[in-house]
């Protein structure tokens, strides 16, 4: 299995197919523009980042993929149908971790499944099974303010994984965690792009994150807000979580994105 | 720690007695009875059961009304939290009625409606109903934005986003505006009773100070207060079973 894994890695995909795709999309608010003409493809089964300085929109564009915001011009399209407004084929993990304060972790984790229907004994064994893939087992009865931000971050990934849907949309869902648990959350990442052939989307400001799970990184330049540039790392993919950061071309795309945000930092 | 908060309470009654009986002692005045008087006077009203008629007639206007500015307090409450128009429409009435000076509208509600029970029902309403509604308003108003996108995208319809999501989040202010109503319905209750008909425990409080009963006229003050209490705690035990992780650490009732 392993063997054939890292077949697929080292061979280099021409073309792949998209999952999600953006079209000239504009937004405006009142005179700002925050996106212009922005278009984009988001390949199956793969993790994007959209990486770039504060106020670049990236989290604009990811709440327009959501169907959360309206955009003012242009189309996403995910598995040839357009985007209108939210849907079951999306969800969505927060930074601020979006739980309910007074919900238990299992309530919080299937309510999604409860806003869709499903009935109560069946979500909550699909919630629990979640609860204990994402390393929480023990927790189901738990209140989010008796949980650390890593773990609440945990419940809000249980409940994005839960309803099965086909992208993963995640805004800058790390920033909130502490570094170590940060870091056990992109190995993490890692394993769930590999087992769960599912594509997501991934907002954050962290250069050495995008380029650690990424594999495309689509840098977004502001006012208006365009893509400058799309990356794709190559060789480091298959190599283990424990050597992606001694690798030559990670260290290299770190510097190379560097070197072009820095002047868009002020 | 439940039972320390126990005796805590224990001690803080035991303190304030302790002080109403030795000013009752001293005494501070003629017309202060102490603590002693004043129970065994409350005693004998519960034994030949006059206390009881008393609330009979009392119990009608306070419990209609606060049912009243319960239900439609937080409906109406809901509305202009949920619609700007609603709030433009709404909101200087109940702001108004926080403000008026209802011992000065009572005239003019008895002119309108009479003596009898629906303009004590009015008080009652016009006391408890406006904090109730603003504090709904403001609440479900200040719902994060967070978790109702939350919601959105996990496609939860309207009704869903307004029930599972604005309400349990409003519920905390939603019962402190509840708390803060009841209270003042209470107060409305009294103060129709000793302004517009003496009915009721208004009538054992004005009747015995006419007379001179100071232990029976501070028998149906305590009573009242009491009464007060206890329906607020109760309102605190509904309110952890409806929504148990609102009580968040802190020691409850």
């Amino acid at each position: 299995m392993s063997q054939t894994n890292n077949a697929f890695d080292k061979a280099e995909p021409i073309e792949h197919e998209s999952a999600v795709s953006v079209r000239n999309v504009s937004k405006n608010y009142g005179e700002v523009e925050a996106l212009k003409d922005l278009s984009l493809e988001f390949p199956r089964g793969q993790l994007t980042s959209l990486l770039g300085p504060s106020g670049c929109g990236k989290t604009t564009l990811l709440k327009i993929i959501a169907g959360l915001l309206e955009p003012t011009s242009g189309e996403i399209i995910i598995e040839g149908k357009k985007v209108t407004g939210p849907g079951p084929d999306r969800s969505f993990v927060f930074q601020d971790f979006a739980l309910l304060p007074w919900a238990s972790v299992l309530r919080n984790v299937s309510f999604g499944l409860e806003l869709r229907g499903v009935a109560k004994s069946e979500r909550e064994a699909v919630a629990e099974r979640y609860i204990k893939s994402v390393g929480l087992g023990g927790f189901e009865h738990a209140y989010p303010h008796e949980l650390s931000g890593g773990m609440r971050q945990r419940v809000g990934l249980a409940r994005a994984l839960s309803v099965d849907a086909q992208v993963l949309l995640l805004d800058e869902p790390f920033s909130a965690v502490d570094e170590q648990n940060r870091r056990k959350f992109q190995e993490d990442m890692l394993e769930l792009v590999r087992t769960e052939n599912k594509t997501f989307i991934f907002v954050t400001h962290s250069i050495e994150e995008a380029v650690y799970v990424s594999d495309q990184i689509a840098i977004l330049l502001p006012r208006p807000s365009r893509v400058s540039e799309i990356i794709r790392p190559t060789s480091f993919r298959g190599t283990g979580v424990d050597n992606i950061r001694r690798s030559p071309e990670y260290l290299d795309i770190v510097d190379q994105i560097w070197a072009s945000l820095r002047n868009y930092v002020e | 720690m439940q039972n320390r908060s126990f005796y805590l309470k224990i001690l803080s009654a035991v303190i304030v007695f302790g002080a109403w009986e030795i000013a009752g002692r001293i005494p501070v005045s003629y017309a202060f009875p102490t603590f002693i008087e004043s129970m065994s006077a409350l005693f004998a009203m519960i034994f030949d059961g006059s206390i009881f008629v008393a609330y009979a007639e009392t119990l009608k206007p306070l419990a209609i009304g606060i049912a009243i500015s319960a239900t439609s307090g937080i409906v109406i409450g809901l509305w202009v939290g949920l619609s700007q128009r609603f709030e433009w429409l709404f909101s200087p009435i109940f702001i108004v009625m926080q403000a008026a000076p209802l011992a000065a509208l009572i005239p003019i509600l008895v002119m309108a409606y009479g003596i009898g029970l629906t303009s004590k029902v009015f008080v009652v309403c016009i006391m408890a109903m406006p904090v109730i509604v603003l504090n709904t308003a403001g609440a479900v108003r200040n719902t994060p934005s967070n978790i109702k996108d939350m919601g959105r995208s996990f496609l939860a319809s309207d009704r869903d986003i307004i029930l599972k999501i604005i309400i349990p989040a409003a519920s905390p202010v939603i019962f402190s505006g509840l708390r803060l109503g009841i209270s003042a319905g209470f107060i409305g209750a009294i103060l129709s009773e000793l302004k517009i008909t003496p009915t009721g425990v208004g009538d054992i409080i004005t009747y015995s100070r006419s007379i001179a009963d100071y232990p029976s006229m501070y028998a149906a003050i305590f009573s009242i207060i009491l009464l007060a209490v206890l329906f607020l705690n109760l309102l605190e035990r509904i309110e952890n079973t409806l929504f148990e992780g609102n009580n968040r650490g802190y020691v409850s009732d």
